[in-house]
C-alpha cells in the first residue's frame, strides 16, 4: 500500500489540467494485467480518471520520458517523481538533457514498491490480480484462491536498499518529505569483492551469459539518454544488436557501466526491466562504490550542477594499478 | 611434434609527447624489450578509450598497457589525470568481472626515461605471459 | 577506397639490419587499399623523397606508409613530400619500424614479423585517413595587460615600443602597483619611486597605449588573436579628461578621516582622493562610501571649489567593449593577512607591523615622511625586532599560511634591517629567520654587508611570542644555533608576512580558462620550456601572478611575455593544428561532459534547431569545438557517451583499425 492515494495525485493531475498550469500528465497506466504498469502520457481528466494507476507496482521512473516530451511539448508537463526519481530528475537537468521551465514536478512519497518475480516466486504463475490497497498484498491467481502475503517478502531489491525517502527536487509536494537513509546497498557488492577473481568470473559469467542483448536496460536507463547509442551506431566501430558471442554482453555491459559512471544515481531501473533478472545494478553500484571509496562521497543528483567524478580529477588520485589494494582493504 | 611457444600479444597506447618519445629513447639506446609489445600512438593517454581496450582484448590481446606522461607533465596539462581516473575505474570493473587484474596496466613514463620504458615493457611482458592465453575477454570468432 | 602507396626505408643497415625490408614491402603489398609497395636504402634523402613523390603521382596515391624510423624523426619531411607532390600532408602515416622495432630486437625473423604488423596498422590507419586542412584566423592587433603594476608596465610599454595598441587595465584609481609603495629596492638601494615612476609616464604618454584605471575585466570571449574582452570602468565621480590634479578638492574635502589604502592604513585620507603624488592618471577619485554628497546628497564642496569643472555626482559606471588579440595576465600579489596569527600580536599592537607598512614608515612620502617612528606614540624605536617566514614555508599552518617560499622576504628584511642601521646607528636590529636565501646577483653580497658591515644580530631561529607590555613588546625566541631561548624587548616587530596571489586572479582565471595552481597562482603552459606563456593560447603571464619574484625577475619575465605577444600580433594570420576535436552534432547530447574535461576552453555550445523525422523541427544543445583553441588532447573523446566528439587525425575509428591490425 502506499501512503498517498490515487486519487490525491489524480485531483492534483485534474486541477493542474483544468487551471491550464500543464498541458499533460505524465503517470502510470495500467497494462494487461495489474502488475505490468506503463508509463503513459495523459492529457484529460476522463483519461486519468479511467486509467492511471498508483499502487506498489508503480516502480517506473519517469525523468527520462522528459526528455522526449518537453520537446514536443508547448507548455508545461506534469511529472509524478518519487524520492530516488528525484535524483535522475537533477542529473538529466545538470546534463541539460530538458527544460526545467517545461516541468511541473511534483513529488510523492514512495512507501517501496514490489518485484512481480518475488510474487511469482510465493504464488506460482497464472497471476491474475493483485490487490495491493491493504496492509497486505492479495494475489489472485488461476489455479488457487486468493493468497494474502507480506510487503516486505516482495519488495524489489533496490527498495530494500532504499537509499533516500528525500526528494531532491520538486516544484510541489504531496505529503510528507522523509530522509536521506543510511543504506547497506554495497554490502552486495562487497560480498562479490570478497570472492576470487575465478569465482567473481563465474558468477559474471552466469549472469551476463543470459544477456539476450534487448537493450532494455539502456532504453529504461535514465543516464543512458544518448541521442545515438554507440552501439546502434554503425560509425562507432562497436556496433552490435544481436548476442553472438559471451564477449559482447560484456563489452556492453561493461562501456555501459562507465559510460554511466558517476552519472547513474543508482535507480535501480536496468535491472527492474531486466527480462533474464541480470542483476545489472551491481555493475553500476560498483563504480557507485569505488568512487566513493577513492574520490569522496558522491551521489550523483543530490544536487543540479555537481561535476561528475570522471569529469573531474586532483593531482593526488589513485594510481590505477592501486585500486585493487584499497578495494580489498576496505572489503 | 614441436608445440610453439605461447607467445602474448600486448598493445601500448603511448602518448606522443612522453611515452612514445621514452620508447624512440629506448630504441635509440638499444634497450630490447619483447616485439609482443606493439605500440599504437595517441596524442595524449586521456585520448585512449575503454573501448579500445575492451577491442583489443576481445580481438585476442592478452594484455593492455597505457603509457602518459607523468602526472603533472602531461603536454596538455590535465589529460593524464583524466586517464588515471578513467583506468582506475576501468580495471576496477574488469577485476570486479573477474578478469585477471595483471593484464591491464598504466604507467608514467617520460620522454626521458627509455630504460624505464623497456623494463616496463620486459616487466609486463613476462607478467602476460607468465598468465598464459586471454580467454576470458577474448571473442573466439576473432580467432583464427 | 584509398590508393596507397608503402614506402620501407632501409635506413642503412639500421632497419635493414635487423628486419627484411624486401619481405616487408612483398607483405603489405597485399594489404587492403596498396597499389604501391617499394623499398630503398634512404627514404629521407633526396633520392628516397623524389621516389615517393613520384609514385604518388605515377600511381594517383591517395594516402602513404612510409615504414622507417620515428614519426617524432621524419613525419614532418614525409609530409612535405606529400604535399609537394600534391597529397595533402595528412595522407601520411608513419610505421615507426626504426626505434621501436629494428633497434629494440636482435632477431631477424622477429623483427620482419614486427615490421610488417605496424605496417599492416598504419595502412589501417591511412585507409581512414581524410585530408585535413589547418584552419586559419585573423589576429586582432592590439593587445590587453590585466594589471598596472611594474609587469603589466614593462609588458604595456614593450609591446607599445613594438607597434602595437595596448590596454591597461587597472582596478585601483593609479598604476604602479606594490612597487609604487615601496621605499628602496634592493640590492642596489635606488629608491623605488625614482626608476618607477618614470616608466609610469612613459606608459601613459605613450602613443599606444591606453590607461583604463579604476577598472575591471568583466567578461572574456573569444580565442587566441580574437578575444572579446568587457571592461567595467568604474564611475570616480571625477571626469577623468578635465580634472587636472590640482588636489583643492582634496584639500577642501570635510570627510577626513578615511582609511588610507595606499599607506595601508596608516594614516587618512579625504573622500575625494589622488593615492599619491606621482598618480597615473593623476585624477581626483571620490570614494561612494565616504562622500557625504553621494551618502545623503548633503555637501557638494568639491564640485564647487572645482575651477575645471570636473566633478560629477551622477557619473555611471561605463562597460568598455573592445577585442584583442592576446591578454597578459599581470596581477600581482599581496601580503597575507596577519589576523591569524596571534602569536605576533599583530592586531593588540600597533608597534608589530607588516614589512610593507615598514616601507611605508620609512618613505619620504609616507605617513611619517620617512621618519622611522612607532606608529603607537611616535617615538624612535630603539630595538627592533624582525621576523622573517611569517606564513611562508608554513606546511603545519595551511589555514592561516602558505606552504611555499615567498621568495623577496629575505632580501628585503636584509635592505630595511642595513637601511635602519644606517640611519639610527643607535638601533639594534635584530632578523629571526629559518634560511636566508639571497640567489640573485649581487643578493648575496648585499646581505653580507648587513650582517658585516652594518652590524645586524642575524639570528636563525623563530619568533615563538611578541607580547605587549607597557610600551614594549616582549619577543621570545629561540636561538637553534646556540640552543637557547632568548628574551628580547622590542619597541618594533616587523613580519615579514608572506605573499599571495591577489584576490581577483581565481575570477579572472576562470574567464580566460587558463589554469591555476592549488595556490592561486597561474600555471605556465611548461614550467621550464615556455615559462611565460598559459597553457591558453593567447594567455600570457607577467610577473608575480605566476609565483612570487623580485623587481628584476618580474621585469624580465614583464619583458618575456611582451616579446610572446608580438610574436603573436605580429602575424596576421594563426594557423592551426588540423588534428582537433569535433563533435557530429546529430549524435551530441549537450550534456556538458566535454566542456568540463577540455583543458582550453575550447568546447562551447549552441541551441540548435533539428528537424525531426516526423517533420517537425526540435531545439537541441550542441557542442562546439573551436578549432582555433583545441589543441587536440582527446579528453572530450573519452568523455562523450554517445561517441558524437571524435578527433581528427586520431578519429576512434582509425585507432581501432590499428588495434584491429595488430590483434588480426
Amino acid at each position: 500500500m502506499q501512503k498517498i492515494s490515487r486519487e490525491q495525485l489524480i485531483d492534483k493531475a485534474v486541477s493542474l489540467l483544468s487551471n491550464n498550469t500543464v498541458e499533460a500528465v505524465l503517470g502510470w497506466k495500467k497494462g494487461e494485467f495489474d502488475y505490468d504498469v506503463t508509463p503513459a502520457l495523459f492529457t484529460s481528466a476522463d483519461k486519468l480518471a479511467a486509467e492511471f494507476v498508483w499502487d506498489d507496482f508503480c516502480g517506473a521512473n519517469f525523468s527520462k520520458y522528459l526528455v522526449k516530451h518537453t520537446k514536443k511539448a508547448e507548455g508545461k508537463i506534469l511529472v509524478f517523481l518519487k524520492p530516488c526519481d528525484t535524483y535522475s530528475f537533477n542529473q538529466l537537468l545538470t546534463e541539460h538533457r530538458f527544460d526545467r521551465d517545461k516541468v511541473y514536478a511534483v513529488g510523492i512519497p514512495c512507501d517501496g514498491m514490489v518485484d512481480i518475480d518475488k510474487i511469482k516466486t510465493l504464488c506460482g504463475e497464472g497471476i491474475v490480480a493483485v490487490d495491493c490497497t491493504g496492509d497486505t498484498l492479495r494475489v489472485n491467481t488461476l489455479y488457487d484462491d486468493e493468497k494474502a502475503i507480506n510487503k516486505e517478502d516482495v519488495l524489489a531489491e533496490r527498495c530494500l536498499h532504499c537509499k533516500s525517502k528525500k526528494h531532491v527536487a520538486y516544484d510541489e509536494l504531496l505529503g510528507e518529505d522523509g530522509e536521506v537513509l543510511a543504506s547497506n546497498r554495497f554490502d552486495e557488492i562487497e560480498k562479490l569483492e570478497a570472492m576470487t577473481p575465478d569465482e567473481r568470473f563465474a558468477f559474471w559469467q552466469n549472469e551476463l551469459s543470459r544477456c539476450i542483448r534487448c537493450n532494455a536496460c539502456r532504453d529504461v536507463c535514465p543516464a543512458c539518454t544518448c541521442e545515438k547509442c554507440v552501439f546502434a551506431n554503425p560509425d562507432s566501430g562497436v556496433e552490435n544488436k544481436a548476442a553472438a558471442n559471451s564477449f559482447e554482453e560484456k563489452m556492453f555491459h561493461i562501456i555501459r557501466a562507465f559510460h554511466v559512471a558517476g552519472r547513474c544515481t543508482d535507480c535501480g531501473e536496468c535491472s527492474r526491466v531486466c527480462p533474464q533478472n541480470i542483476p545489472l545494478h551491481l555493475l553500476n553500484r560498483k563504480f557507485i562504490k569505488d568512487i566513493n571509496t577513492f574520490y569522496g562521497e558522491y551521489q550523483a543528483g543530490a544536487e543540479v550542477g555537481s561535476r561528475a567524478p570522471l569529469v573531474d580529477y586532483t593531482t593526488e588520485d589513485v594510481e590505477p594499478g592501486e585500486v585493487f589494494d584499497r578495494g580489498d582493504q576496505d572489503a | 611434434m614441436q608445440i610453439e611457444e605461447y607467445k602474448p600479444l600486448i598493445v601500448a597506447f603511448c602518448c606522443n609527447w612522453c611515452s612514445y618519445a621514452g620508447a624512440d629513447l629506448a630504441g635509440n639506446n638499444r634497450l630490447a624489450y619483447p616485439a609482443d609489445v606493439k605500440i599504437i600512438r595517441v596524442p595524449c593517454s586521456c585520448r585512449v578509450n575503454p573501448m579500445f581496450i575492451l577491442r583489443a582484448f576481445q580481438r585476442g590481446a592478452d594484455g593492455v598497457i597505457i603509457c602518459g606522461c607523468h602526472p603533472g607533465d602531461c603536454h596538455y596539462t590535465s589529460g593524464n589525470y583524466f586517464t588515471r581516473r578513467r583506468m582506475a575505474m576501468l580495471f576496477s570493473m574488469l577485476d570486479f568481472l573477474g578478469i585477471e587484474r595483471e593484464r591491464t596496466r598504466v604507467e608514467w613514463v617520460s620522454a626521458a626515461e627509455g630504460a624505464k620504458f623497456a623494463a616496463t615493457m620486459n616487466d609486463f611482458a613476462e607478467t602476460v605471459a607468465a598468465l598464459g592465453e586471454n580467454k576470458r575477454l577474448e571473442d573466439l570468432r576473432c580467432k583464427k | 577506397m584509398q590508393r596507397i602507396g608503402v614506402f620501407v626505408c632501409w635506413c642503412g643497415s639500421n632497419i635493414a639490419g635487423t628486419v627484411d625490408v624486401q619481405a616487408v614491402a612483398e607483405a603489405l603489398k597485399t594489404e587492403p587499399g596498396v597499389v604501391f609497395s617499394a623499398n630503398y636504402q634512404y627514404m629521407c634523402s633526396q633520392a628516397g623523397q623524389n621516389m615517393i613523390k613520384d609514385a604518388i603521382i605515377e600511381h594517383k596515391l591517395t594516402g602513404i606508409v612510409v615504414c622507417s624510423c620515428s614519426p617524432r624523426m621524419h613525419e614532418a619531411t614525409f609530409r612535405k613530400t606529400a604535399e609537394s607532390a600534391g597529397l595533402n600532408p595528412y595522407m601520411v602515416e608513419i610505421a615507426n619500424i626504426r626505434e621501436q622495432c629494428s633497434w629494440v630486437h636482435k632477431d631477424m625473423a622477429v623483427g620482419t614479423e614486427k615490421a610488417i604488423i605496424l605496417g599492416k596498422a598504419a595502412i589501417a590507419k591511412v585507409n581512414l585517413n581524410t585530408p585535413l586542412t589547418p584552419g586559419e584566423t585573423p589576429v586582432t592587433k592590439r593587445a590587453l595587460v590585466i594589471g598596472g603594476g611594474i609587469a603589466g608596465i614593462q609588458t604595456a610599454l614593450d609591446i607599445a615600443d613594438a607597434g602595437f595598441p595596448v590596454d591597461i587595465v587597472e582596478k585601483k584609481p593609479t598604476i604602479g602597483g606594490k612597487m609604487a609603495q615601496l621605499d628602496k629596492t634592493f640590492p642596489t638601494l635606488d629608491c623605488a619611486a625614482c626608476i618607477l615612476t618614470p616608466k609610469m609616464v612613459d606608459v601613459a604618454q605613450h602613443e599606444n597605449v591606453r590607461i583604463f584605471s579604476y577598472s575591471e575585466v568583466e567578461e572574456v570571449g573569444g580565442f587566441v588573436g580574437n578575444f572579446d574582452v568587457k571592461i567595467r570602468k568604474h564611475a570616480r565621480y571625477v571626469k577623468e579628461d578635465i580634472c587636472t590634479g590640482c588636489g583643492a578638492c582634496v584639500e577642501k574635502c570635510p570627510m577626513k578621516k578615511n582609511p588610507n589604502e595606499f599607506n595601508l592604513g596608516m594614516d587618512n585620507r579625504p573622500a575625494v582622493y589622488i593615492p599619491f603624488a606621482q598618480a597615473v592618471p593623476k585624477v581626483a577619485t571620490i570614494d561612494p562610501n565616504s562622500c557625504n554628497m553621494l551618502k545623503k546628497g548633503k555637501c557638494g564642496l568639491c564640485a564647487k571649489i572645482c575651477t575645471a569643472g570636473a566633478i560629477d555626482y551622477t557619473q555611471q559606471d561605463e562597460v568598455i567593449e573592445e577585442k584583442y588579440g592576446a591578454i597578459v595576465v599581470a596581477t600581482g600579489f599581496n601580503p597575507i593577512s596577519m589576523e591569524k596569527f596571534d602569536e605576533f600580536a599583530y592586531n593588540q599592537s600597533k608597534d608589530v607591523i607588516t614589512s610593507l607598512e615598514f616601507e611605508r614608515l620609512t618613505n619620504a612620502a609616507g605617513p611619517s615622511a620617512g621618519k622611522l617612528i612607532r606608529p603607537s606614540d611616535g617615538k624612535h624605536p630603539h630595538t627592533i625586532v624582525f621576523v622573517q617566514c611569517v606564513g611562508s614555508r608554513c606546511e603545519a599552518c595551511a589555514q592561516k599560511g602558505k606552504e611555499y617560499c615567498s621568495k623577496i622576504c629575505c632580501m628585503y628584511t636584509a635592505k630595511h634591517a642595513m637601511l635602519t642601521r644606517d640611519k639610527y646607528p643607535d638601533t639594534e636590529v635584530y632578523v629571526f629567520y629559518i634560511d636566508v636565501r639571497t640567489p640573485g646577483k649581487n643578493f648575496d653580497e648585499f646581505y653580507r654587508r648587513a650582517v658585516e658591515e652594518y652590524g645586524v644580530h642575524y639570528i636563525k631561529g623563530m619568533v615563538g611570542k611578541v607580547t605587549p607590555e607597557g610600551d614594549k613588546l616582549k619577543v621570545q625566541a629561540s636561538d637553534l644555533l646556540l640552543n637557547k631561548q632568548l628574551h628580547i624587548d622590542a619597541d618594533l616587530v616587523v613580519l615579514a608576512a608572506a605573499i599571495e596571489p591577489d584576490q581577483s586572479a581565481r575570477p579572472l582565471a576562470t574567464m580566460l580558462t587558463a589554469s591555476m595552481d592549488t595556490n592561486d597562482f597561474f600555471t605556465e603552459a611548461h614550467p621550464k620550456l615556455r615559462p611565460v606563456e598559459s597553457p591558453t593560447a593567447g594567455v600570457f603571464l607577467s610577473g608575480a601572478c605566476q609565483g612570487p619574484k623580485d623587481i628584476p625577475e618580474t621585469v624580465s619575465q614583464a619583458g618575456a611575455a611582451a616579446s610572446k605577444v608580438i610574436g603573436l600580433l605580429a602575424k596576421d594570420k594563426l594557423k592551426g593544428n588540423p588534428c582537433v576535436a569535433s563533435s557530429n552534432e546529430l549524435m551530441c547530447n549537450g550534456c556538458s561532459s566535454c566542456e568540463r574535461v577540455c583543458p582550453y576552453g575550447a568546447i562551447s555550445y549552441e541551441d540548435k534547431e533539428f528537424r525531426m523525422p516526423d517533420r517537425t523541427t526540435a531545439i537541441r544543445r550542441v557542442a562546439v569545438v573551436n578549432p582555433a583553441v583545441c589543441q587536440g588532447c582527446g579528453a572530450c573523446t573519452v568523455a562523450c557517451p554517445s561517441g558524437a566528439m571524435d578527433l581528427r587525425g586520431f578519429a576512434s575509428g582509425q585507432i581501432m583499425a590499428e588495434v584491429d591490425a595488430i590483434c588480426k
